[in-house]
């Protein structure tokens, strides 16, 4: 699995450093608890930066190496923080038979970024993403929580995109 | 000591009777959306489909504005509007159903709510415009049920998804739930249950099809004082969507199964680990919880017999390989989600070192009807070794893209072409790839083989999760074949060998093959590597990740040796591959020129156009706008 080093800056605030410490004090005792502080914090924090990993390795006396293989095995763990418009696309089956990898294409053209990477900016971020279970609408994107299916040809994105781009 | 709630309903039943009673004061509003005209004296439902496909295509905004227009006719309180699961339907969502004259309406639109309200739920006249198109047959209307998608389908997994309320406990009840485990409680012992579970001859839905009575008897014959039951709902097949479809549509059937896999093994506590991406499903199985706690059908001293069992639910974090039983085991356990080597098995060895059974949710699903029915009920459908049905998830180029259950033994014709409504567009079949990346594409010529695990195997395929989709002529079988390795190398975990570096082998040699630099002997190699990566690797992933190569090797040989000998794509999918080219029927309309993206295309107005294939970036466009099928792939 490809993981991207972060590259932003940590921003993290002392409300959330909080936040996060008040919820490991909650889960810690339970068995196996470290996947679901991992899947908390970064709901709190957007995604899981080292800094963000070193606090939860000195809260639950889990090493950080054994925390570093958790964050960097499962794809839902980021390493970067989604952009402000984020855009992913399904590969699942049904769209990519569907032409989904032309769409990705268009889009990546689109916004001058690689699938997997956010903008310096923190503006767009592009996921190219698995199966997202909405087979009947194939192939579909999703920006943001707005889902477009059935497209009918790459070029279609890119009145979509504008919506977002010039807002 | 019956307590009421607020909606008086009883909680904390401490017998069978209270729940039985519980079920006849709820059983006539169900069987109004059951065809029972009767039942209906009068009242009417509107049943409207809350699954996830429904829900991307809007239905939400659909129920709102149902809600409004009910509420400004007055009839807020005279029809009952109903969020139902999945109907299977996908494709032509947001789904509306009317009962209990039944009434389908497909593709709904806000717009489109006004006219149903006012000229059908008042007038009692449908609205034929906006009714599921193959029910009406020369301009007569049929039942929904008497069309090719639903009169092949037998529904026991999916019985309840489409009519009742996920989110209502008492709902499930009417429909005879939670009996299933309030008889196995009180009237038969463990090992009664497991037989009665062996006898029905069910196996495992999950993938590998093994016999789930013969798990549960191992789990019960190892002494422990713990043992676990795990329900995995970690769907990571791409485009197998039954799972969530039963954990958003029928959430307490699974909860009822567990509990009696639980008092089947001597288990008390149980675990559901589920895709993180499927939040409607987490959702409706949290408030499920909650009720079946609520209710005591979880809990402590259950029924009034000292049987104590509760669940918790775990979310994946979206690795594939956590599909597998003791990769997920070990996830549970908070750890990368590694499979680990079997023997010992779950059964012996499993969660936390406990003896563990892991199931699938639709053979959970499954469960409570054969214990309430007896054995013979499902296996008297299906054939000998594979009973009961099947839930498969079709997509892909097909018409009735959705979710289908058929009796095991169906053929693949009949899912695709009646069930599925054959291929848009008037193009032929030429493959279904049944399993996801651990199955194989099987021809179109072996679509008369009735479907069980054992014929999927022995033709090169897998029954797996239960994903299947149809592909057409403009499919490439080399590139789906790379897709779906390009899929299984990713999510290799990489902690065996053949697994980890086989499969990145075989990646390079098919890259090399579309992208036309294939050589004489690579089919040979692809099959020796495939061969020993399925032998030598640690878990199920590995096992089979070779297969979708394998079988298109071997229905598909000749688009292989085309690709490497004559390096061409006959599909026009691999791009190295092809160009195109326009023929003698141009008229020189100039659709094409205007239409292309990178201006590639020459020509003046009524003279034959010409491409430049420098320039060409093989988009598409121009073969998709040309009106006289003047341009081909060659």
């Amino acid at each position: 699995m490809k993981k991207i080093k972060t590259t932003a800056g940590f921003m993290g605030t002392s409300e959330q450093k909080e936040k996060l410490i008040a919820m490991i004090a909650e889960h810690k005792d339970i068995k196996g608890s470290i996947m679901p502080i991992l899947q908390k914090a970064q709901e709190i924090y957007g995604y899981l930066p080292l800094e963000v990993q070193q606090i939860i390795s000195d809260e639950t006396g889990v090493s950080m190496s054994e925390i570093y293989g958790i964050v960097t095995f499962y794809s839902q763990f980021v390493l970067n923080p989604k952009g402000e418009i984020a855009i992913s696309v399904c590969m699942g089956t049904a769209c990519y038979v569907k032409g989904a990898k032309d769409i990705l294409d268009r889009i990546s053209a689109n916004i001058g970024i690689k699938p997997g990477e956010t903008s310096k900016d923190g503006r767009y971020s592009l996921d190219a993403t698995r199966c997202i279970g909405a087979c009947g609408l194939a192939p579909v994107f999703l920006v943001n929580e707005d889902v477009y299916g059935r497209i009918e040809k790459p070029e279609d994105v890119d009145d979509i995109l504008k919506k977002y781009t010039e807002s | 000591m019956i307590k009421l709630t607020l909606n008086g309903a009883w909680i904390n039943m401490k017998n069978i009777n209270e729940l039985t009673a519980l079920r006849d004061k709820f059983k006539n509003s169900i069987a109004i959306r059951t065809g029972d005209t009767a039942a209906a004296n009068g009242e009417k439902h509107v049943l409207v489909c809350g699954g996830t496909g429904c829900h991307s295509s809007g239905c939400n905004a659909i129920l709102k504005k149902l809600k409004e227009s009910l509420k400004t006719h007055g009839l807020e309180d005279k029809i009952k509007v109903v969020v139902t699961g999945c109907h299977g339907l996908c494709a032509l969502g947001p789904l509306i159903i009317t009962h209990p004259d039944e009434i389908f309406y497909e593709l709904v639109e806000p717009d489109d709510i006004e006219e149903i309200v006012t000229k059908h739920l008042i007038g009692g006249e449908p609205v034929l415009r906006k009714v599921y198109h193959e029910a009406i047959v020369d301009g007569k209307l049929i039942s929904f049920h008497e069309t090719d998608f639903f009169k092949y389908q037998h529904k026991i997994s999916l019985k309840n998804c489409g009519i009742i309320d996920p989110e209502c406990i008492e709902e499930y009840i009417a429909r005879d739930g939670y009996q299933a485990l309030a008889k196995a409680l009180t009237t038969m012992t463990p090992l009664e249950v497991i037989d009665m579970v062996k006898a029905s001859g069910i196996r495992g839905r999950g993938g590998a099809g093994f016999l789930t009575g013969r798990k549960w008897a191992y789990a019960y014959l190892t002494d422990s004082d713990k043992k676990y039951v795990v329900c995995n709902a970690d769907e990571g097949d791409p485009g197998a969507f039954m799972d969530r479809s039963i954990l958003e549509g029928d959430p307490h059937a699974v909860i009822e199964a567990m509990a009696i896999a639980g008092y089947a093994i001597k288990a008390d506590e149980g675990f559901v680990y589920v895709r993180a991406e499927y939040p409607i499903a987490v959702n409706r199985f949290e408030i499920a919880l909650k009720q079946a706690r609520d209710f005591g059908l979880l809990g402590t001293d259950i029924f009034g017999t000292g049987f104590n069992f509760d669940i918790n639910i775990r979310l994946g974090a979206g690795a594939f390989v956590c599909g597998e039983e003791t990769a997920l085991l070990t996830s549970i356990e908070g750890h990368r989600g590694e499979p680990r080597p079997r023997p010992p098995f779950p059964a012996i060895k499993g969660l936390f070192g406990k003896p563990t059974i892991l199931n699938n949710v639709e053979t959970f699903a499954c469960i409570p009807p054969v214990i309430l029915n007896g054995p013979e009920w499902l296996s008297k459908l299906g054939t000998e070794n594979s009973t009961g049905t099947k839930v498969f998830a079709l997509g892909g180029k097909i018409k009735n893209i959705g979710l289908v259950e058929v009796p095991m033994g169906t053929t693949l014709r009949t899912v695709a072409e009646q069930v599925g409504g054959g291929i848009p567009n008037g193009k032929a079949f030429k493959a279904a790839q049944t399993g996801g990346p651990s199955g194989g594409c099987i021809p179109a010529e072996l679509f008369d083989i009735p479907i069980d695990f054992d014929n999927l195997l022995s033709i090169g395929s897998m029954m797996g999760s239960g994903g299947m989709i149809i592909m057409d002529e403009d499919n490439c079988m080399v590139d789906i074949a790379r897709y779906f390795l390009d899929f299984t190398v990713e999510e290799s975990c990489g902690k065996c060998t053949p697994c980890r570096i086989g499969t990145q082998r075989m990646m390079e040699i098919l890259e090399n093959i579309t992208e036309g630099r294939g050589e004489v002997g690579d089919l040979e190699k692809l099959e020796e590597l495939g061969e020993h990566i399925k032998a030598s690797s640690l878990c199920g992933l590995g096992m089979t990740a070779p297969n979708p190569i394998l079988s298109t090797i071997k229905y598909f040989r000749h688009e292989y040796e085309t690709h490497i000998n004559d390096k061409k794509c006959a599909s026009g999918v691999c791009k190295a591959l092809f160009q195109y080219v326009i023929n003698e029927k141009c008229i020189g309309c100039t659709i094409c020129k205007r239409a292309c993206p990178t201006d590639a295309i020459c020509g003046e107005v009524k003279k034959p156009h010409f491409i430049m294939q420098e320039k060409c970036v093989k988009c598409g466009v121009c073969h998709d706008k040309c009106k006289f099928s003047a341009i081909n792939i060659g």
